[in-house]
């Protein structure tokens, strides 16, 4: 992939301007016909997902006391596994969202919730909400492409560094919530900038650390304590239980905007982008994954990332009751809505960060290795 | 010289500890937020209450009998209890007036609710509410109360579910205290709140009662209440009903001098009728600023000098969200309105809401 607007096939130069304005007047319409819905099935259904949650959260650490009995590792780490992955993605994602704040209920609410994330929410939602949403694979501006370690477009410049890229994705993954941390507090360019020293990083970086105390010593030392002669298995238990985790939500979200098929943006195209516009750029900045009911409430219904991007703050659970609509949108004005099955979307983004470790091969032309596409001129 | 005060040593007791130990379990949440699960009412808790029954009063109210949380502190007759109900997943909160006697043996409380024409809240609790769920509830308060001694003689003049917090004292023996009348207006004799209740304690000769049903007879004036209760400014006086009578019985008893003898109940919360715009007051910055209905409230304080927070300015990222505490905005995306009356604190995003009549942000 390179930027859409140096493309030669551009996938947009067949949109006139009103074309794009009638499609987000579509797309607001979708919008407010799921708002004039919204209600007690929506808070019934996050009710229902935090209270499973935690009641497997909670039953899983119970058997876990028991976790030298090889039996009760396997349920404990299994459910721990589950409930680790349903507290960060179809809950604490979510609500920290804001699409659970129209029920007023200050325990569900994107102010009030923390998560099970060594992030805090509040720095997460900086970076996240603001940033990387509005910013949606905008090259220098939506840190999300590439975290700031890995090349993920070839308009992004090679560096020696990236040789290793494919190295540090699969650290990364493994340790996700410590990379989202980093990445949160912006780590890497406030250490080059050496803005280290300022205040306001340093009160960010203690809140950070503080997070971090806290999960360490539930996770690695209260837990493993309280379950006496199965200290180290249960050490070991919940040490899986948060990798499993990790690697699921790398997974998950690698799926979302590095998939061949996913667009990127010149920093020049948004200005003064209309409302359209921005509509049009989350449609061809993400990818779906297509499978089941449960794969679905296992990714937070970030399978739905296209419907997720173009509309951050609906519930969740209203993802997947849109998404014939928004998927006949796409076909009604010819463009591609990515999707495929997990296993074939990790794979094709994990190609992309090895192939971009390396220069690109030769200058003008991208290298296009998956894509079947035509190569079409095109003056836009 | 100074002389310092020793610190106490602290001291931290098992359950302190005990606590503490939860807490670093179940971080980031609480041991309360599992505890919940199980145990809504629990001491600790924030205050809640089960619903036990929904009995029907007339055709249009009900009552509603409900266990309160462990932490109730109890009421006094004639005040009134603040009740947070999810209604179509949104939660709303409303007053209503305690209508049991405080000190039941079964630790229950009642209220009872009129649905009103369009009222989005009491329509639900007198239709749709079923035992078994689980409402917010504060402490009881409002000083709308009977005195300690009780006066010799007292007046309650009421109209509709005004009707409600008298019913609270008069459960709690204020007929045994004093020498009550009571003067109601309901349209009809069926509409009567309680009307058996108040009907059998006149038929024994514990209070005066004074029926008035409008439809019939027409609104009750001022005027006619030398009348109907001779001795009506003398005695220690209790209004309550719509806000019309309540400024007509305001002023008549102004006139006559007697206005330190009584006492109101308003129970119809501020009235909002949202337009295009109007002033919006951050009321900790202490700042107000006119914005018509097309300004983002963030930029309308942004331009007044107040610390807003903000984020995308897209109403996508909610990192400008803030507290209505009274008031009405319109979403600059579809036009919705959202309103909030006093204690609501209903969360705005102030990037895409614009005023639509006065606000109050806390900020």
């Amino acid at each position: 992939m390179t930027v859409i607007q140096k493309k030669p096939d551009n996938p947009i130069a067949h949109l006139s301007a009103e074309d794009i304005e009638i499609i987000g007047k579509e797309l607001d319409a979708i919008r407010d016909r799921v708002l004039a819905e919204r209600g007690e099935s929506d808070a019934r259904y996050i009710r229902k997902v935090i209270k499973t949650q935690r009641t497997l959260e909670m039953s899983s650490r119970a058997v876990l006391l028991f976790s030298l009995f090889p039996p009760a590792w396997v349920v404990g780490t299994l459910g721990l596994s589950i409930a680790k992955i349903l507290e960060n993605m179809e809950i604490g994602h979510n609500i920290l969202h804001g699409q659970y704040d129209f029920m007023r209920d200050p325990k569900i609410h994107s102010t009030t919730w923390e998560w099970d994330h060594v992030s805090p929410a509040d720095q997460w939602k900086h970076s996240h909400n603001e940033l990387h949403h509005t910013y949606t694979n905008v090259l220098g501006k939506d840190n999300d492409l590439g975290y700031g370690i890995m090349r993920v477009d070839e308009d992004q410049k090679w560096h020696p560094m990236h040789l290793g890229q494919p190295l540090w994705n699969l650290v990364n993954a493994c340790f996700f919530e410590y990379g989202i941390a980093a990445y949160d507090l912006e780590l890497g360019r406030n250490l080059r900038k050496g803005r280290h020293k300022a205040p306001e990083f340093r009160a960010r970086a203690r809140a950070v650390g503080r997070k971090i105390r806290r999960q360490v010593l539930k996770d690695y030392v209260i837990h493993p304590l309280l379950s006496g002669p199965s200290f180290l298995t249960t050490l070991a238990a919940t040490f899986t239980a948060n990798l499993v985790r990790n690697l699921w939500s790398h997974s998950v979200i690698m799926c979302g905007h590095f998939p061949q098929g996913v667009e990127t943006f010149e920093k020049t195209s948004i200005e003064g982008e209309t409302r359209g516009d921005w509509y049009l750029r989350q449609m061809l900045g993400s990818a779906n994954i297509s499978g089941s009911r449960l794969m679905h409430i296992m990714t937070g219904n970030l399978s739905f990332q296209i419907e997720h991007h173009l509309f951050p703050d609906l519930p969740s659970c209203r993802y997947q009751e849109i998404a014939p609509q928004v998927r006949a949108l796409f076909d009604r004005y010819g463009l591609r809505y990515t999707t495929g099955p997990l296993p074939k979307q990790v794979a094709s983004a994990w190609w992309k960060v090895i192939r971009l470790s390396l220069p690109n091969r030769g200058t003008a032309q991208p290298v296009d290795d998956l894509s079947t596409r035509a190569l079409a001129p095109s003056g836009a | 010289m100074t002389t310092t005060v020793p610190r106490p040593p602290a001291r931290t007791s098992v359950r302190d500890r005990l606590l503490r130990l939860a807490e670093t379990v179940t971080t980031p949440l609480l041991p309360g937020d599992y505890l919940d699960l199980v145990a809504p009412l629990r001491a600790g808790a924030a205050l809640r209450g089960r619903v036990v029954a929904v009995d029907p009063e007339t055709p249009d109210a009900a009552t509603l009998t409900i266990q309160p949380g462990r932490d109730w502190r109890g009421h006094t007759p004639g005040q009134y209890v603040r009740l947070g109900v999810d209604v179509d997943g949104v939660r709303q909160w409303r007053a209503y007036s305690l209508t049991s006697a405080p000190g039941r043996p079964d630790g229950r409380i009642s209220v009872t609710v009129k649905a009103i024409a369009d009222g989005k809240v009491s329509n639900h609790l007198v239709r749709r509410l079923r035992p078994g769920t689980i409402v917010q509830l504060d402490q009881a308060q409002g000083d709308f109360v009977l005195p300690d001694p009780a006066p010799a003689r007292v007046l309650f003049l009421t109209a509709g579910s005004g009707i409600t917090p008298v019913m609270g004292m008069l459960r709690a023996g204020a007929h045994t205290r004093s020498d009550v009348v009571v003067v109601h207006s309901a349209p009809t004799g069926a509409d009567v709140v309680f009307g058996a209740e108040l009907r059998a304690l006149a038929a024994r000769g514990a209070i005066r009662l004074v029926e008035r049903h409008t439809d019939s007879d027409g609104l009750l004036g001022v005027e006619e209440l030398a009348g109907l209760v001779g001795d009506h400014l003398e005695r220690e006086t209790w209004a309550c009903g719509p806000v019309g009578m309540l400024d007509a019985v305001e002023a008549h008893w102004e006139a006559a001098g007697a206005g330190d003898r009584l006492h109101t109940e308003r129970f119809r919360p501020t009235v909002i009728s949202p337009g295009e715009g109007g002033t919006v007051t951050f009321t900790r910055a202490g700042l107000t600023v006119q914005a018509d209905g097309a300004t983002p409230i963030l930029e309308a304080g942004e331009a007044a000098g107040a610390l807003m927070p903000s984020g995308c300015r897209m109403g996508i990222c909610y990192g400008c969200v803030l507290p209505l505490r009274q008031g009405a905005v319109r979403d600059l995306r579809n036009g919705e309105l959202t309103t909030a009356v006093p204690g609501d604190g209903v969360l705005i995003q102030t990037c895409v809401s614009a005023a639509a009549g006065t606000c109050d942000i806390d900020l």
